[in-house]
């Protein structure tokens, strides 16, 4: 098991490195550098000033030398400074990251919450009306665009409420509190709840047709007690491999929800980095998403190893 | 003895999108206490779709009971409703399958998927239920029962699997047990020592054993009566002795006669450089069969009758029944 | 064999009976299909279609609710929506089919080589590909086209790229089981050689897999450019595309205009949901396990 973590450790580290060097590459693509923006916004036309500021922010050192002191100074917490408010990244990031890591949290409680138990059903009642209707409502929540529930949930709120949601850093209440967080989390969680109430579905499925499940029938089972102790055991294992990958998934509705509902997040900051090209932002930003979706994959892959007996007892 | 099974006129069919399957067509039998009856039959006649029905384990969607009865102790199995059918399940009339790795939850120790049916049958504690597991795979001797109980099915052996699916299926003591293939996926070795087993629990606790089978070596082993079947009916049944020594249907013959052998045995002499005997064709689609004798068209003995008109069972020697023009 | 009729006669596939027999089956799908030719149609020929111009502009119409000249209504320029709606289609399908095809061909290609030579060619693609495979989707995309720059052609690159992982793994494993075949095998045995082997005799027993990967991504590749086009990193100005039309009536006409909001969303909406019906009914229908 250790040689194993070991491993995976490893692989990790060459992962995140690889991303590092293909995110810098990738940012530098493009002739024309962050200088130039800056300059032109600000009407300045002084060729001086612009070296100047060129020098100030090192982009005239030579590619490699600008990587090796982004990363040298990642890996002692000095993530460098932003080109537009001229703070330091870990500054603008930290305070953002909690808000959106509730709001994840939330989502992916609510996707589980409302798609295994769906799923199990739709399952149990394959091809009566019930599963049509489950199938269908799971496979229009994966065809909406998540920002376009987030719109309709927006009208619905105006419509109905008078009001829209508005993020508010101290909320007056709990529950205004939870609300504020709950609501975006169900714009983003719905898309997730779909996708794993059809992967439960298929999986039980799947189950259903082995031999075991008719064993515990013939021992006399209520149908209730093949279900739930035996079958769902079995189809439950895919799906937590999937919330892994699922991680990567609410990211990307994340950014558009936390556009829609105006919220101060990480994931929204992604994007107005990117607008404002602020590379040493961006360069972090993704490192810190690409950073989270293999740390998830990996606590994934543990606790899939630790509850699969024939893993964790194999001879 | 009065007979602890008695099936009667059983009927099964599949609604498929290709027609009508008559998988099972009226079928009866009887088992005493404590007997073996071997059911014996190539891949496709019926037989598995049989031992599913005794227990109403037939996918119903698809399937369907169409008529007969299945009395256990004068219980008529196929009346009951679906609780009271699984109240049976397990406590009267209980069946182990053919391959033991698949045929048990991976997730679940050996000793819970025991511990439950106990709990479900007997009503008992957790605690007691978990001791009766314990017993039984000490009954079906496997070694260092305790630790086993708490092992999952992968780590044990093929053959170890087996007696735990057989230590299963008679912890709450059933009269009937019926056995699907239970030896072909195993070592032969292991056959002989899973059949050794299965005769002296049935000694021991006086079950009535259905083996449903197409090695005829474990018949000649282990069953009393055997019953044969093809194409969803039964065409032959006989004591043991009987129907080896002189097989009546042309089926049952062409089985005997196409079991290779050494030298001469069991009266039907085979010189030692003969070609290995076969019967030829395959048996009819079930959604199609012909309306005579649907042996016929692989039959040597078959005349004008047989294709025409279906023989009915009948008794053609004392205690020997065959469905046959010929016999 | 007996020659008589008997009571219960199987009935004999006609091709008729077959077409009707795959829509009795699989009726999601064949509405799937329906909704996607009906999206095709309205792409190919948006210019028949649509009532108005897209492009014109006319402000005595601003904001107009949806009514006998504006049927959904119009924007805050003035300009027709279903007019709009009916040529998105088009930018829809260029991007949807351009990146599916670009991404799954590129997958495919490498997966098949990966699966097939092995060694470090191997090792390397799986490297990068799991790398590929620690950013969200999304977020690739949104990198990509903002170092390129937005343009039609930029953002179907950028959302090709993130699909080329997913596509390699799925062929590249396909390609490692057959590759154990004995057909294999046979093929090498009478000297042909091994991209011979790969090309006529692995590659089409890829085919169904990838043709399902395929389907299944393209519904995706429409939600991609929609969230990218509603970001403002997508698709620019003059090509109208769905995602555009909802950015730019997001916060001020909620109230106001909601005819801007419902219907390029359900148009995206729909178009997905059809290409799932299909994708779905297609990976049923080529199960091997789900045949009778």
């Amino acid at each position: 098991m250790l040689s194993y973590l070991i491993r995976r450790l490893l692989l990790m580290a060459l992962t995140l490195f690889g991303v590092s060097i293909a995110i810098f590459l990738l940012l530098r693509i493009v002739p024309g550098n962050i200088a130039d923006i800056l300059f032109d916004s600000a009407g300045l036309i002084d060729p001086a000033e612009k070296a100047k500021i060129v020098a100030d922010l090192g982009l005239d050192l030579p590619l490699y030398k600008q990587y090796t002191q982004w990363i040298g100074g990642l890996l002692q917490g000095d993530l460098g400074y932003s080109y537009v408010s001229e703070k330091p990244v870990l500054e603008e990031i930290a305070p953002r990251i909690p808000i959106t890591a509730k709001i994840a949290l939330l989502a992916l409680i609510f996707s589980v919450i409302a798609g295994v138990p769906l799923g199990v059903i739709s399952a149990v009642r394959q091809n009566t009306p019930l599963d049509y209707l489950l199938r269908v409502t799971s496979l229009s929540g994966l065809s909406m665009p998540s920002f376009w529930l987030g719109l309709l949930i927006l009208m619905a709120f105006v419509h109905y409420l008078g009001t829209i949601p508005i993020y508010d850093r101290e909320p007056a209440t709990f529950m205004a509190g939870f609300t504020m967080l709950a609501v975006p989390a169900a714009a983003v969680g719905f898309r997730s709840s779909a996708l794993i109430m059809r992967l439960t579905r298929s999986s039980m499925l799947e189950v259903l047709r082995q031999d075991f499940v008719r064993t515990a029938r013939s021992k006399g089972l209520s149908e209730g007690a093949v279900t739930y102790n035996h079958a769902l055991r079995n189809a439950l294992l895919p799906v937590i491999t999937t919330i892994g990958i699922e991680v990567a998934f609410l990211f990307g509705g994340l950014i558009v929800t936390e556009t829609v509902f105006n919220i101060p997040g990480v994931a929204r900051f992604l994007v107005e980095a990117i607008r404002w090209r602020d590379y040493p932002m961006v360069q972090n930003l993704v490192m810190f998403t690409a950073t989270i979706v293999v740390v998830v994959n990996l606590i994934v892959d543990l606790i899939y190893m630790v509850i699969d007996p024939r893993i964790r007892y194999s001879e | 003895m009065a007979p602890v099974l008695e099936v009667s006129g059983l009927s099964t069919v599949f609604h498929t999108r290709r027609g009508l399957v008559r998988a099972v067509q009226d079928v009866s039998f009887t088992v005493n206490a404590g007997e073996t009856l071997a059911i014996v039959g190539e891949s496709g006649c019926g037989k598995t779709i049989t031992a599913l029905s005794l227990l109403r384990l037939v996918p119903m969607p698809p399937g369907e009971i169409t008529s007969g009865s299945v009395k256990v102790d004068g219980t008529d199995l196929l009346k009951l409703s679906d609780s009271e059918m699984r109240e049976m399940r397990g406590s009267k009339i209980a069946m182990i399958f053919q391959e033991p790795m698949t045929a048990l939850n991976p997730l679940l120790t050996v000793g819970k998927q025991i511990q439950e049916m106990v709990v479900l049958h007997d009503k008992c504690s957790q605690e007691v239920a978990r001791k009766r597991a314990v017993e039984m795979l000490h009954h079906v001797r496997i070694p260092e029962p305790e630790r086993r109980s708490r092992e999952y099915p992968h780590q044990l052996s093929g053959g170890m699997r087996q007696r735990a699916m057989i230590a299963m299926a008679l912890a709450c003591r059933p009269k009937v047990l019926v056995a699907d293939e239970p030896t072909t996926a195993l070592d032969v070795t292991i056959q002989a020592q899973i059949l050794d087993l299965i005769g002296d629990l049935q000694r021991e606790f006086g079950t009535a054993v259905v083996l449903i089978t197409h090695d005829l070596g474990v018949v000649a082993e282990t069953a009393k009566r055997v019953c044969v079947m093809y194409a969803g009916r039964k065409v032959e049944e006989a004591p043991v002795e009987e129907i080896f020594g002189r097989p009546l249907h042309p089926y049952m013959q062409g089985l005997m006669n196409s079991i290779p052998r050494v030298g001469s045995a069991r009266g039907l002499d085979v010189a030692p450089d003969e070609r290995l005997q076969e019967i030829s064709g395959i048996v009819p689609p079930l959604n199609d069969l012909p309306p005579g004798c649907a042996f016929e068209p692989r039959c040597t003995r078959a005349d004008a009758r047989c294709k025409t008109q279906r023989p009915e069972l009948a008794m053609k020697a004392p205690d020997h029944i065959a469905a046959c023009w010929q016999a | 064999m007996s020659t008589t009729v008997s009571q219960d006669r199987p009935t004999k596939p006609s091709f008729f009976n077959e077409v009707f027999y795959l829509a009795r089956r699989y009726p999601l799908g064949v509405a799937g299909a329906i909704i996607m030719t009906t999206f095709v149609l309205c792409a190919l020929f948006a210019n028949f279609v649509a009532p108005l111009d897209p492009f014109s502009t006319n402000a005595r119409a601003s904001l107009a609710r949806p009514s006998e000249t504006h049927l959904l209504g119009a924007d805050m320029m003035g300009r027709d929506v279903l007019s709009r709606i009916i040529h998105g289609a088009r930018i829809s399908l260029a991007v949807a089919v351009g990146a599916t095809i670009m991404g799954s061909g590129l997958g495919a290609a490498l997966g098949l080589a990966s699966g097939y030579l092995g060694g470090w060619f191997d090792l390397i693609i799986q490297r990068v590909s799991e790398v590929m495979q620690s950013l969200p989707l999304l977020v690739m995309a949104l990198v990509i086209t903002a170092s390129l720059g937005p343009s039609l052609r930029n953002t179907i690159i950028a959302i090709a790229i993130p699909l080329v992982p997913t596509v390699a793994r799925v062929i590249r494993s396909n390609v490692l089981s057959l590759r154990e075949m004995p057909f294999v095998e046979a093929a090498k045995a009478t000297g042909m050689s091994e991209f011979r082997i790969a090309v006529v005799h692995v590659l089409p027993n890829t085919l169904a897999p990838l043709i399902v990967l395929a389907t299944a991504q393209l519904g995706s590749t429409i939600l991609t450019e929609a969230s990218l086009s509603f970001l403002g990193l997508g698709v620019p100005e003059p090509y109208p595309s769905w995602g555009r039309m909802l950015s730019e009536s997001a916060a001020e006409y909620v109230r106001t205009a909601p005819w801007l909001v419902i219907f390029p969303g359900l148009a995206i909406s729909l178009v997905v949901f059809g290409s799932n019906l299909m994708g779905d009914a297609l990976r049923d229908a080529l199960d091997p396990r789900q045949r009778d």
